[in-house]
C-alpha cells in the first residue's frame, strides 16, 4: 500500500508540475491574483514529492522485498541506517532524491522570493515548472521506484558493500542539495532572459541559492574525497573519475557564478558571464548526474547501463540545455552592459577568476568527454587519467591561487593606490616557503614546490582584506570571504605536501615482522578473524611507533555474502602533522605472508580541513547577508509602522 | 559577442551528437591485448615436474597453432578453469603451460587432483617469462599460431562460456 501511496503522490506532483507550467506562462497577462495560485501549485508539489520519498524510505525501513527495488538493493539482515540510506544508494531512488528536492526548491522560489518583478518571476517559475515535469516524467515512464515483484523473493540482494558506510547516508544528499540547488539560478537565469530583466536585483535573487548550494557542493565534494580515501584503501584522495569531475565541474562553475555574481549585485556589471555561468552550472549538474548515471561514460561508480534511460535523458538534457543556450544566444544581445571597470580593479580580478575557473571547468569537461569524442571519431578506445589533468588544470589552480593573492584586497572600478605594499605579506611569506624548500627537499616535483609556496603565502594574505578594518564591525559576508579563501590555502599546503612528502611501502610480512615507513616503525603482531553484522573479516593488529608511545591500528580486509565482494577497511592513525594509513592485503598462500601497504602522508588532513574551511567561509556569507536583509526589512517595516 | 554567442550551443550540440552516437552503437568494454599479432619472447623452461618435459619457445613455432596456458598450482581460480582446460584437450587443442612459482611436488598434486591437459609444463620460478609475455596474473591464456605469434590473450580463468571464443581464435590462428 505505501508503495503505491508514493506512486500516486508522484503522479500528482507531476500534474501539478505540468499545472504550475501552463499557469505560469500564462501569468504575464493576469496580474497579480496567477502568483498566488501558483505558490499554491508550487507547494502542494513540493509536498506530494516528499510524500513519495518518504513512502520510499519506508519500504527500505521495512525491507518490503515486494517492491522490486528493494529486493535489488536492500537486505533484511542490513543495519537500519543502511536501510535508510538504501533509498538513495540506487538509480531509482536517487533520482526521486533529485526530484523531491528540484520540487521543494521550486515551491521556496515561489513563496519566498521577493526581489524580483512578477515577470520574471513567473517565467523563472515555469522555467522550474518544466524543469520538474521532464524528471517526474522520466521517473515514472522509465524509472519507477516503486515497481512491484511478484512473486517477492525471500531475501534482498543487498547494498554495494563500498557503499556501506556512515558516510554515504549523508554524501548523496549533500551533493544533490547542491546539485539541485544550482537548478534554481538556471531557472532565475532562464526567467531574466526571457524578460530581459537582467540586473542586481536578479543577482541578490540568484546569491542565495548560489552560495547555498555552493556551500553544500564543497561539503559533498570533500566528504567524498575523504570516503574515497578511507573506504577504497587505494590511498589518494582524488582519482579524476568521471563521477568524481561531474561533482567537480558544477562545483567549479557555481565558484566562478558566486564571484560574478557579486559584480552583477555590486556594480551590474558582467552580465552575460553571470547568466552563461548560471546556465553552465546546472547543466554541468545534469550533464554530470546524467551521463554518469546514464552509462554513457564508463565509471567505477556506474549504474547499470539502460539504453532507454540513456536515450529518456540524453532527450530531456538536449531539451533543457539546448533550449537555454538558445535563449541565451537570441537575447543576451539585448542585454544591456553594467558600468565600465579598469583592468587593475575588483572587476578585473574577478574577470581573471571566473576566466581561471572557466577554463579549468573547461579542461575537466574535455578530459572526462575526450575518451567518448575520440571513440565516437576514430574508434580508438582509451581513458584520460590523473597525468592529463594534473599537468593541465594544476597550473592554472595555482596560478588562480596567486591571484587570490591581490583580488579581494583591490577596489571596485579603478585600483589607482600601488598594489605592492598590499601583496607582500604574501609573497615574503611565500618566497621564503619556497626557498625552504629547497634545502628541506631538495627532490620533489615543481608543481608540488609551487603549491607548498602559494599556499602558505596564501594564509596571510588571504586574511589582509581584514587588515585596518574595525574587526567587529567587518560584515560576515567579508569575514566569509577571508575563511574561504584561507580554507583554500589549507587545502593547497595539504595537498601540496601529500605529493611532496607521502611514503609509501607495499610489502609482504608475516606476524612480529616489523616495517619501517617514513618516520614510523609498524609491528605487525597478528591477524585473526572478526564478524560484524552482515560481514566477516580478517583484522590485523599492528603497533606503530615512531619514538615514544605506541598506536595501535587494525585495518581489515571484509568479506560480504550479500552481494559477495571483498574490500579493505584501512586504518588510519591521525597525528598532528599527518596520517599513517594501512591497508590489509591477501595472503600470499605458497608463502604465508601477508600483503601490507602503508602510506606516511605528511599534512594530508589539511586538504579536508581546508574544504571544511572553505565550506564554513560560505556558510558565514550567507548568514551575514541573510542577516543583513533581515535587518533592513526590519529597518523598513518599522518605518512603515 | 556577435557569433560568439552561438558557440556554447554548438559545442553543446556536438556533445549531445556524442552521446547520441553512444547510444546508438551498444558499448564494447573489451580492450584488445596489445600483445596480439607480436611474436613470443625467446625462453627456455625446464621442467616443471619430473617426467614431463619443459616449454621452450621453439616448441610454439611448430607449424600448428597451440595454447598456452599460464596457471600455479596455488592459485585457486586455475583449479575452476581445469575442468574446462581438459575439455578443450578432449575437443583437440594442444595445450601447453607455465608453472608460476610452484613446487614439483605441489604441481604434481595439482594435476592428480584436477587433472592434467597440457603436454608440456616449464617451470617458471621466479614470473620471469611470465612478465615477459606481458601476462599480469593467474591464469591466463595465450593462443600462438604455428609460427609462434600471440594471435588471443585470455585473462582470468576460461570458464565454459569462454570455449567458443577460444576455438574460434584456435580456428583464425590456423
Amino acid at each position: 500500500m505505501i508503495a503505491e501511496a508514493g506512486l500516486a503522490a508522484l503522479w500528482l506532483a507531476a500534474a501539478l508540475a505540468a499545472l504550475q507550467l501552463a499557469l505560469a506562462l500564462g501569468a504575464g497577462g493576469a496580474g497579480g491574483r496567477a502568483m498566488g495560485t501558483i505558490r499554491a501549485v508550487a507547494i502542494a508539489q513540493g509536498v506530494l514529492t516528499l510524500t513519495a520519498f518518504a513512502a520510499l524510505i519506508a519500504v527500505f525501513l521495512r525491507t518490503d522485498l515486494s517492491v522490486l527495488l528493494v529486493a535489488e538493493n536492500s537486505h533484511a539482515a542490513k543495519p537500519w541506517l543502511y536501510k535508510f540510506a538504501g533509498a538513495w544508494g540506487n538509480h531509482e531512488g536517487s533520482m526521486l532524491l533529485w526530484v523531491t528536492v528540484l520540487a521543494i526548491a521550486g515551491a521556496v522560489v515561489a513563496v519566498f522570493e521577493r526581489h524580483l518583478d512578477e515577470r520574471t518571476l513567473s517565467a523563472s517559475l515555469a522555467a522550474q515548472a518544466a524543469l520538474a515535469l521532464g524528471f517526474f516524467a522520466f521517473l515514472l515512464f522509465a524509472s519507477n521506484p516503486f515497481e512491484r515483484l511478484n512473486p517477492a523473493p525471500l531475501a534482498g540482494r543487498g547494498l554495494n558493500p563500498l557503499l556501506q558506510d556512515p558516510g554515504l547516508a549523508f554524501h548523496p544528499p549533500t551533493l544533490y542539495l547542491g546539485y539541485v540547488g544550482l537548478s534554481v539560478a538556471f531557472s532565475l537565469a532562464v526567467g531574466a532572459l526571457v524578460t530581459r530583466e537582467v540586473g542586481p536585483a536578479l543577482a541578490r535573487a540568484m546569491r542565495p541559492w548560489v552560495l547555498g548550494a555552493w556551500i553544500l557542493l564543497t561539503l559533498g565534494i570533500t566528504a567524498g574525497s575523504y570516503w574515497a580515501y578511507y573506504e577504497l584503501g587505494w590511498g589518494g584522495w582524488w582519482f579524476w573519475d568521471p563521477v568524481e569531475n561531474a561533482s567537480l565541474m558544477p562545483w567549479l562553475a557555481a565558484t566562478a557564478l558566486l564571484h560574478s555574481l557579486n559584480v552583477l549585485a555590486a556594480r551590474g556589471g558582467l552580465r552575460a558571464w553571470t547568466m552563461m555561468l548560471a546556465l553552465v552550472a546546472f547543466s554541468m549538474s545534469m550533464v554530470g548526474t546524467f551521463l554518469v548515471r546514464s552509462g554513457i561514460l564508463t565509471s567505477v561508480h556506474a549504474f547499470a547501463v539502460d539504453p532507454t534511460r540513456g536515450s529518456f535523458i540524453l532527450a530531456l538534457l538536449t531539451l533543457y540545455i539546448g533550449a537555454a543556450l538558445a535563449l541565451f544566444a537570441l537575447r543576451i544581445a539585448t542585454v544591456k552592459e553594467g558600468a565600465p571597470f579598469d583592468p587593475l580593479s575588483r572587476e578585473g580580478a574577478l574577470v581573471a577568476n571566473n576566466l581561471f575557473l572557466s577554463v579549468i571547468l573547461g579542461i575537466v569537461l574535455i578530459g572526462t568527454l575526450y575518451p567518448l569524442i575520440a571513440e565516437a571519431a576514430t574508434g580508438e578506445k582509451l581513458s584520460v587519467g590523473p597525468p592529463y589533468f594534473n599537468a593541465t588544470a594544476g597550473p592554472l589552480a595555482l596560478i588562480l591561487a596567486a591571484l587570490m593573492m591581490i583580488g579581494p584586497q583591490l577596489r571596485w572600478r579603478r585600483d589607482r593606490s600601488a598594489v605592492l605594499p598590499r601583496l607582500a605579506p604574501g609573497v615574503v611569506i611565500g618566497i621564503a616557503a619556497l626557498v625552504a624548500t629547497i634545502p628541506i627537499a631538495p627532490s620533489i616535483g615543481l608543481l608540488p614546490r609551487l603549491g607548498l609556496a602559494l599556499g602558505i603565502g596564501l594564509i596571510p594574505a588571504s586574511l589582509a582584506p581584514l587588515a585596518g578594518r574595525a574587526l567587529r564591525r567587518t560584515p560576515l559576508a567579508i569575514w566569509g570571504m577571508c575563511l574561504a579563501h584561507l580554507g583554500v590555502a589549507v587545502a593547497l599546503v595539504g595537498m601540496a605536501s601529500d605529493s611532496a612528502f607521502t611514503r609509501e611501502k607495499l610489502t609482504t610480512a608475516v606476524p612480529g615482522e616489523q616495517v619501517e615507513v617514513g618516520p614510523w616503525i609498524v609491528e605487525l603482531r597478528s591477524i585473526r578473524p572478526v564478524a560484524g553484522p552482515n560481514w566477516t573479516a580478517l583484522e590485523a593488529e599492528m603497533r606503530a611507533s615512531k619514538g615514544s608511545g605506541v598506536n595501535v591500528l587494525k585495518p581489515q580486509s571484509r568479506f560480504f555474502t550479500e552481494p559477495v565482494t571483498t574490500t579493505n577497511e584501512a586504518a588510519i592513525e591521525t597525528d598532528w602533522n599527518g596520517q599513517l594509513y594501512a591497508v590489509l592485503g591477501a595472503q600470499d598462500v605458497a608463502t604465508g605472508r601477508w600483503q601490507v601497504r602503508l602510506w606516511w602522508k605528511p599534512f594530508v588532513t589539511l586538504i579536508w580541513l581546508g574544504g571544511a574551511l572553505i565550506a564554513l567561509g560560505g556558510l558565514l556569507a550567507l548568514i551575514g547577508r541573510w542577516w543583513r536583509a533581515f535587518r533592513a526589512r526590519r529597518r523598513f517595516v518599522e518605518a512603515e509602522w | 559577442m556577435s557569433r560568439a554567442r552561438f558557440l556554447p550551443l554548438i559545442i553543446f550540440g556536438l556533445l549531445v551528437a556524442a552521446g547520441v552516437w553512444r547510444l546508438a552503437t551498444p558499448k564494447d568494454d573489451r580492450v584488445a591485448s596489445q600483445l596480439e599479432g607480436q611474436k613470443l619472447p625467446v625462453f627456455a623452461l625446464p621442467p616443471a615436474l619430473p617426467g614431463k618435459p619443459g616449454l621452450t619457445s621453439a616448441d610454439l613455432a611448430t607449424g600448428t597453432p597451440r595454447l598456452v596456458n599460464i596457471f600455479a598450482s596455488w592459485c585457486v581460480p586455475c583449479a575452476a578453469e581445469a575442468p574446462v582446460l581438459m575439455q578443450l584437450k578432449r575437443q583437440g587443442v594442444p595445450i601447453d603451460a607455465i608453472a608460476i612459482r610452484d613446487k614439483p611436488e605441489d604441481v604434481a598434486a595439482f594435476l592428480a587432483q584436477y587433472g592434467d591437459p597440457f603436454t608440456r609444463i616449464g617451470g617458471d620460478q621466479r614470473s620471469q617469462v611470465q612478465i615477459a609475455l606481458g601476462s599480469s596474473g593467474v591464469p591466463e591464456s595465450f593462443v600462438v599460431d604455428g609460427k609462434g605469434v600471440i594471435r588471443a590473450q585470455h585473462i582470468g580463468p576460461i570458464m565454459e562460456q569462454d570455449v567458443p571464443g577460444i576455438l574460434q581464435a584456435m580456428e583464425e590462428a590456423r
